[in-house]
């Protein structure tokens, strides 16, 4: 035991771009190293839940939790280390908003087995074999976490602290936090740390007025690399996106996608994105109007929810009819 | 107490028309029925897609957003971003599996008490038809959820739990 | 029967855990590796736009992301039927090659390294980076650090971040280079070569020369004669980028050599009710279960894979690795496991190579990067080489280049048989009646996967940390028979 206060990481339903994100900050994690004594951090570390399981309440003085919610196992660690954290943050994305695991919320568990398990073109499965919350083998019994029907965000499953942004957040933001969690120059617990403007501020490109008669595909057009993305009637994310990034994507040609989250204020990414975009459409005629946008948004789950399906309102689709008859006893 | 199902509608109503309109309703004596919970709002424009989206996930079974005829708008084009809006709501609510009939976008003057009554009215049926929607459902898990995670401590202890 | 739980898995990609049974004459009766969790890309991006796909898929994983975004382009090409001008193509290759040398830097010095610098029985706690850079000093962690760093950064200068690219599009790229990037990236790629010739030298002082990882790497325990597959270009030289899929037998005798659209005639994926991944085998082989042989349907597909399934490299100073390691090994083809890290820095040298080759290309700075689809998309397959193995994307779409249909085979998931059998193998060798339970030998079992490269990789560093450990022996009737424990104070 060093004395050295604790530092946990977590991820639950994540990728692991989290993970890197922390380590892009360089020679700064030998600093991060020195000042705590990391106890769990599985990514990199050998340590067990086990010994997580017998700390004291808050004997861990930071955890850093990315990745969303959705399968028993992710909900059990959450709430063990938000019992065990003094200070719980909900790193990056996937445990702010849902990010990209939380379009599983446009399926629910069934169809997603079903895919999954059976349906693929390359997958040969005679018997309907499924994954199993329990299954005897020869030598005893196998255990698998039970899967939701729906993916839950960290805030929506315990109280979460503080919540840095981001798909991941860039390492810059990263050592910002960090350094003010470290010297006590926080929000507001419950706040985002991170910017209180959107993409658009930093992006380098010119802006003159929007006037969309037709919102374009990525594949559509090459776009002229000094000029506003929308202006050009591409869907950019831009308006409604939490700055951090430094405008990263329009700089490379592409557009935003508003992985970093709904800009300070916002409730709904996706209801931003709507009223954004329902101004800059050039017509008053509602057949023009309803052309324009179902020719222009064939997607408009992946285009305003992209990361924030999870965090939305409305959090998910509507289960299907049958989804009331539900057999409790079927697989995880 | 009957037991058919009575809609919660919310609806947004613009101060210079739609809301007088309902005044005017209720001075005339004109009845609608009582499932509309009424929001005055300065104008249609103001309806931001985040109110709709919030109702709906807090119980409403519709909602209804009223504002000038176009063209009669009190601050002159914000009727016509309401309309861009409700569009725009309209195909994302359908792509996330909810039937068209519960939006509504209404138009009426402050004169038209009448027509305001009765357009309430065929919306508090339709929806009616539907069924209640009770949104907040779709994102309740099973009964699984609670044994599966009771069930991790348990399993936890037995395969590496440390003696005395 | 008693039971040993290694739960979670640490360093690995997302979530593993390892239950080990042993019978009544105390040897390791089974052993299964579960992955306890699935996220469903399969089914949430039917409905999707085709260009999304790119920037979701990302999101399969944070270490090798531009994978993903890669074979995902390409399966955009496909599906449009549109073919990128060759400066795209050598733009992607550029990126892709640049990426390789970033990721296979990473695993080698944070998971291998550790384990190779200080021996897998050395003291848990000085088992990590920290324990590396006393031994062999500091010079080496910060040459490891900017080659980290380098690469991110040119990741982030071309494909606009540096996790989670945003610049692959069917028909090309979102933006090319400037002839200011191409120098940077030129310069930074020959410091990678010297870097790659370094660790290289580094795995000869350290491993090769020690006769006792030289056991442990030609010993039995981690030895699986399987199939091998990779991508191959029309030299049959090792390509991660583009070519055709190879496969070996366990005698180094070609099995099959398709292109990648027809990957499913090839290879079918099994379902086992105690995992939520799924377990791929060679179609025409069949699945005899998890077993060696040549009549086994398990492969591998990691870089020792790729380097059995290949003729040789593309590149000089790698092709001379290439040689050096099958003569001391005993010849084509491989089959043992530890061997792979040694196949991961002859790649990591090729990648480095060929990063300064495309930077040297006359076309690379072309401001011809891009050209518009013009046909309506169907259906397509993207392929790659990730670098823990091959990695397939087929997109189904309608007219209007909405998904209707989403298979994917990645990278790691082609290993989940044999990443069992290793696990199993390991421990059945190293358990047996009257074994006294050690941290070292779990991790010994450990390194079993760990030469796999499971998806999950750190990144620079392992940090100094107490390794809390417990393992319990008990009887059916709970009756504990053996437990270790470290750092639980």
């Amino acid at each position: 035991m060093t004395g050295k206060p604790k530092l946990a990481l977590y991820w639950a339903a994540s990728c692991g771009g989290c993970e890197i994100a922390v380590l892009g900050i360089d020679e700064r994690i030998l600093k991060v190293a020195e000042a705590f004594d990391i106890v769990f951090w599985p990514c990199v570390l050998d340590g067990k839940v086990r010994s997580i399981e017998k700390m004291a309440d808050k004997e861990i003085e930071l955890c850093l939790f990315n990745g969303a919610i959705r399968t028993s196992e992710q909900e059990y660690m959450a709430r063990l280390l938000r019992q065990k954290s003094k200070v719980l943050v909900a790193f990056g994305s996937c445990a702010h908003e849902g990010c990209i695991p939380g379009l599983g919320n446009v399926a629910t568990r069934e169809e997603i087995f079903q895919i999954s398990y059976h349906d693929t073109p390359s997958t040969v499965n005679p018997e309907g074999t499924r994954p199993q919350a329990e299954t005897e083998v020869a030598e005893g019994t196998l255990y698998l976490p039970h899967f939701y029907d729906t993916v839950k965000t960290l805030g929506q499953t315990v109280e979460v602290d503080y919540y840095l942004p981001g798909c991941p957040p860039e390492p810059e933001r990263i050592w910002d936090a960090l350094t003010a969690i470290l010297t006590g120059a926080l929000p507001p617990p419950g706040a985002v740390i991170g910017a209180q403007t959107t993409v658009c501020d930093e992006c380098p490109r010119t802006r003159e007025e929007k006037k969309i008669k037709e919102f374009k595909r990525t594949w559509e057009i090459i776009p002229d690399p000094e000029v506003c993305l929308l202006e050009q009637g591409i869907i950019c994310c831009g308006i409604a996106t939490r700055d951090g990034c430094g405008a990263l994507c329009p700089t490379v040609g592409s557009p935003c996608i508003g992985c970093y989250g709904p800009n300070e204020g916002v409730q709904d990414f996706g209801a931003r994105m709507m009223t954004a975009l329902a101004s800059v459409i050039d017509s008053d005629d509602p057949q023009e109007i309803e052309s324009i946008i179902s020719r222009g948004i064939p997607d408009p789950i992946g285009s305003f929810y992209r990361f924030s399906l999870a965090h939305g309102q409305l959090r998910r689709c509507a289960l299907p009819l049958e989804a009331d008859t539900l057999d409790a006893t079927k697989a995880a | 107490m009957s037991d058919t199902f009575e809609p919660k509608i919310v609806a947004f109503l613009c101060n210079w028309c739609s809301y007088r309109a309902a005044d005017l309703a209720g001075t005339s004596r004109i009845k609608y029925e009582p499932n509309v919970r009424i929001i005055r709002v300065m104008c249609s424009g103001r309806v931001d897609p985040t109110f709709v989206l919030k109702a709906f996930s807090l119980g409403a079974d519709g909602v209804m957003i009223a504002g000038c005829h176009p063209g009669e708008c009190h601050y002159l084009e914000q009727n016509y971003k309401a309309m861009r809006r409700y569009y725009m709501l309209r195909h994302t609510l359908r792509s996330m599996g909810m039937e068209d009939d519960r939006l509504r976008l209404q138009w009426a003057s402050a004169a038209e008490g009448v027509q305001l009554a009765a357009a309430i009215n065929e919306m508090i049926e339709q929806v009616r038809a539907l069924g209640p929607l009770n949104w907040s459902a779709n994102w309740h898990e099973n009964g699984r959820r609670l044994e599966a995670l009771g069930r991790l401590a348990q399993e936890h202890a037995e395969a590496m739990e440390v003696p005395a | 029967m008693n039971r040993i739980s290694i739960d979670p898995i640490t360093r690995l990609e997302g979530h593993g855990k390892i239950d080990i049974f042993l019978n009544e004459d105390g040897e390791v009766a089974n052993a299964y590796l579960q992955v306890p969790e699935l996220r469903g890309f399969e089914r949430f991006c039917v409905g999707r736009q085709a260009e999304d796909m790119p920037n979701i898929t990302d999101r399969i994983c944070g270490v090798c992301p531009e994978a993903h975004h890669m074979a995902s382009t390409k399966a955009l090409d496909a599906l449009f039927h549109v073919d990128p001008p060759p400066a795209a193509k050598k733009l992607r290759e550029l990126f892709y090659s640049i990426f390789f040398a970033t990721d296979h830097t990473t695993h080698f010095y944070a998971l291998a390294g550790p384990d190779f610098v200080l021996g897998p029985d050395s003291p848990a706690m000085e088992r990590n980076i920290l324990g590396v850079i006393k031994k062999v000093g500091m010079d080496v962690a910060g040459k490891v650090l900017k080659m980290r760093h380098d690469g991110h950064h040119l990741i982030k200068m071309i494909g606009g971040r540096p996790v989670h690219p945003n610049w692959g599009l069917p028909g090309g790229v979102s933006r090319g280079i400037t002839e200011e990037q191409r120098l940077e990236i030129e310069k930074l790629g020959r410091e990678a070569v010297d870097f790659a010739r370094f660790s290289l030298q580094l795995f000869n002082d350290i491993v090769l020369a020690n006769k006792g990882y030289v056991d442990l790497i030609t010993g039995g325990i981690y030895t699986h004669q399987t199939y091998n597959m990779g991508t191959v270009d029309q030299n049959n030289h090792v390509n991660f980028y583009d070519g055709m899929i190879r496969v070996v037998g366990p005698d180094g005798k070609e099995h099959a050599k398709y292109h990648p659209k027809d990957y499913a005639d090839y290879v079918a994926e099994r379902v086992e009710p105690w995992s939520y991944l799924k377990f791929p085998y060679l179609k025409k082989v069949g699945w005899k279960g998890f077993v060696d042989g040549v009549d086994s349907g398990v492969y591998k597909a990691t870089p020792l894979s790729r380097l059995n399934a290949a003729d040789g490299m593309a590149t000089p100073l790698a092709q001379e690795e290439y040689e050096r390691m099958y003569a001391t090994l005993g010849g084509k083809p491989v089959h043992h496991t530890l061997a792979t890290h040694w196949a991961r820095l002859v790649e990591l040298l090729y990648a480095t190579e060929h990063w300064v080759e495309l930077a040297t290309d006359p076309e690379i700075t072309s401001p011809n990067f891009r050209v518009l689809p013009t046909e309506k998309p169907d259906e397509g397959v993207g392929e790659v080489e990730a670098p823990r193995g091959t990695l397939t994307h087929h997109y189904w779409s309608d007219e209007r280049g909405i998904l209707t249909k989403v298979n994917l085979i990645v990278g790691t998931t082609n290993n989940n048989a044999a990443i069992n059998m290793s696990v199993k193998k390991a421990a059945q060798g190293l358990i047996h009646k009257g074994t006294v339970v050690k941290e070292g030998l779990l991790n010994t079992i450990e390194m079993a996967f760990r030469a796999y490269d499971p998806c999950m990789a750190c990144a620079t560093h392992t940090l100094p940390g107490q390794m809390p450990l417990e393992v319990t022996l008990r009887t059916p009737d709970g009756e504990v028979i053996d437990s270790f424990q470290q750092h639980l104070d």
